[in-house]
């Protein structure tokens, strides 16, 4: 349940992968959690029987932690904000007149 | 067609499956990754699904009233007909990947045949085994690769682990030709996947001329019995007592 | 009365719970969706943005500011659980060459593997504290930090792993749901995760003594003998009365800790008198009665004498369940080595290709 760009972490002999399943086809793979395996087959397959004992999954992504970048909390105004103006990125910005279907 | 040919078949790889998964069962707990234990948990899991179908289809083949647990709970070992490769000690975890790889090699193009086979009951449990095999395959081969490959000590010790087994692998492909599949047949497609993964472990084949047998006689080695009094004991305690 | 003759499945045990479950994540959701009006910047104020977002029952992530108190706490905390997980494999995997049909075999391997991966998913909740996994393992094995004390109950009968089912894991459902609701996201998370597998692990417990209790007598008997024997420990699973427990008044004010330990461990007694009688077994408590008054039952409590002297090391099974995990890990660390020595094996010769290239 581990979020990217952690706080430094103390070196591990194993490290540290970030797992996403797409939980059907037809979604997008979604952060799950994290696992330890010495290297992407075994955390693949560790992902695998980890995070889809119950099929919750049809495709998985592992990657290595250290390899994310995250933004951070204080950044949120200058990374996010700009969006929040943007009204018109979002269908219910349009007004449909009466009558028309299929739009 | 549903012979007493079908009942022996299914008998002896319901046997080998529940053999297994008793042996796998045994690192609960212990595995050296906690991933691992997940791991080795799963492949238990397949193999006791695997064994439950095929002792439960012999029990109706055979028509004496049997059902799964008749079969694994109340024969002693002379009567069971499992492969001596499965019954042997986990031993190291070295030794329990190269007997997990010697075993998915053979399940594999055992269970592809098998669902291909006349008998529509046995094809069904062979069409699902046999991805579940693929899956074991692929994680014994992986990790026999790094053992191998690995660290001085890793190296000897999956070298012993194959030195001890190989033996033992020569009883998988003993000639049936009246069995729905033929054993024989097998060894090619076993050479194929676990020749090139030994040679890319570093790991080689010892030059013995020792071919262990008799599992499927029912003539195992000493381990059995032991294996099968734990096994057995509880519901042995209780007979006749619904669980 | 007429059509009250069925159980409805989700009145079945753990069925209430699971719906508690799905009502803290659709909380969760519902939180983060919710704008905090004039809330202070994280930039400007940390400690102020930290106590709005608690108010505000939303999550508090990785990157967020947060006292160190609270940060020590977390980690104790969802470590010690993680440890309870891992160890807590050991009493049950103590049955599963045994299980007395395939059927009990399999369903008992998947369950001790569910725990395996319940401390998977706690420990990497841990790691985005800033501690790892490797840590927090070796502060296991060097006694340093704590598991439930429960697991030092030995496992003597088939029906010890329906007692556990049935009560431990009832007692630690009861105990977690409400941490579905804690305000460190991961954890809630991690959390969520683990109540929705765990409802069937409380589930085949009480399957396990139900079939017992209703089969022969020396059956019955076993049943009885296991609820005789673990139902004292698994009260005690709730802590220490609150007047004793030093943790709590805190922890509640930072949600993350949401309910009392006599407050829960009430609420698991409730729980329980209706389903010991469906077992048909009794509770080993002469006190055991409805309280008109007070909506609940009174209960004998657990000897918390007991309690302490475990958790300070001299339970029945301590020594047993560390030792088993300390040679686990020992052994095993061959294994990891030649994993590791493989990977960089690995990795230098992609490097060696890369500039050959």
């Amino acid at each position: 349940m581990s979020t990217p760009g952690e706080p430094p972490r103390t070196p591990v002999t194993s490290p540290l992968w970030e797992v996403f399943v797409r939980a059907r086809r037809g979604l997008s793979h979604t952060h799950v959690g994290s696992l330890h395996a010495p290297d992407a087959e075994l955390a693949l397959r560790n992902a695998r029987d980890l995070y889809t004992r119950r099929q919750e999954g049809v495709s998985i992504w592992v990657v290595p932690a250290g390899a994310i970048t995250a933004s951070s909390p204080d950044e949120k105004d200058a990374f996010f904000d700009p969006a929040a103006d943007k009204v018109y990125r979002h269908p219910t910005f349009y007004e449909v007149p009466d009558g028309v279907d299929h739009l | 067609m549903k012979g007493p040919l079908d009942f022996t078949l299914a008998l002896a790889l319901g046997d080998d499956a529940l053999v297994a998964a008793q042996r796998l069962g045994e690192w609960a707990t212990r595995a050296p990754e906690m991933e691992e234990d997940i791991a080795l948990a799963n492949i238990a899991l397949d193999q006791l699904g695997a064994a439950r179908l095929l002792l439960s289809y012999a029990g109706e083949l055979e028509g004496a009233g049997r059902d799964e647990d008749a079969l694994a709970f109340l024969r002693d070992d002379r009567e069971f007909r499992n492969c001596l490769l499965v019954e042997l000690p986990n031993g190291d975890f070295a030794v329990t990947m190269v007997k997990l790889l010697l075993l998915a090699a053979y399940q594999v193009p055992l269970y592809t045949a098998l669902a291909g086979c006349a008998d529509e009951r046995l094809a069904a449990i062979g069409a699902k085994a046999r991805k579940e095999s693929a899956y074991h395959l692929d994680h014994a081969a992986l990790w026999v690769k790094r053992l191998g490959d690995g660290t001085d000590e890793s190296h000897r010790r999956a070298q012993a682990a194959v030195d001890q087994l190989w033996p033992y692998h020569h009883e998988l492909f003993t000639a049936d030709p009246a069995a729905p599949v033929d054993p024989a047949g097998l060894r090619a497609d076993f050479d194929a996947v676990v020749h090139p993964v030994l040679a890319e472990a570093t790991l080689t084949r010892p030059a013995t001329g020792w071919t262990p047998g008799g599992g499927r006689d029912g003539v195992h080695t000493e381990h059995l019995s032991f294996l099968l009094a734990e096994m057995q004991v509880l519901h042995r305690a209780h007979p006749g007592a619904q669980w | 009365m007429y059509g009250n003759d069925f159980v409805p499945q989700e009145d079945a045990p753990g069925g209430g719970l699971l719906g508690q479950v799905e009502a803290a994540e659709v909380a969760l959701r519902e939180a983060a969706a919710r704008s905090r009006e004039g809330a202070a910047a994280p930039g400007e104020d940390p400690a102020a943005y930290f106590a709005d977002v608690i108010d505000a029952d939303q999550k508090i992530e990785p990157r967020d500011w947060m006292p160190d108190a609270y940060r020590r706490t977390l980690v104790r905390q969802i470590a010690q659980h993680a440890h309870s997980e891992i160890i807590g494999m050991q009493p049950e995997g103590n049955w599963i060459s045994r299980a007395p049909s395939l059927k009990r075999k399999a369903i008992l391997l998947a369950k001790v593997q569910d725990e395996a991966g319940h401390g998977l998913y706690l420990y990497a909740a841990a790691e985005t504290l800033g501690v790892s996994r490797d840590e927090l393992v070796e502060l296991l094995l060097d006694g340093r930090q704590k598991y439930s004390s429960i697991f030092n109950y030995p496992t003597l009968t088939w029906a010890d792993v329906g007692a556990i089912g049935w009560l431990v894991d009832g007692a630690a459902i009861v105990n977690q749901v409400p941490l579905c609701r804690c305000s460190y996201g991961p954890y809630a998370r991690a959390m969520i995760r683990v109540c929705k597998e765990e409802s069937f692990h409380q589930r085949q417990g009480f399957e396990i003594l139900h079939t017992l209790s209703h089969g022969t007598p020396a059956q019955r008997a076993m049943a009885q003998d296991a609820l005789d024997r673990w139902w004292y420990p698994s009260l005690a699973m709730f802590g220490p009365p609150d007047g004793d427990s030093t943790h709590s008044a805190q922890s509640m004010a930072w949600k993350i800790k949401r309910f009392s330990n006599d407050e829960l461990r009430q609420r698991f007694v409730d729980m329980c008198v209706q389903q010991a009688e469906i077992l048909g077994l009794t509770i080993p408590d002469p006190d055991l009665r409805w309280n008109e008054e007070r909506q609940a039952y009174d209960f004998t409590q657990p000897d918390y004498d007991e309690l302490m002297r475990v958790i300070k090391g001299e339970g029945p099974c301590n020594r047993q369940r560390m030792e088993h995990r300390r040679r686990a890990h020992a052994d095993g660390a061959w294994v990891r080595e030649a994993a590791t020595a493989y990977a960089a094996k690995q990795r230098a010769e992609s490097q060696r290709e890369k500039v050959a290239a």
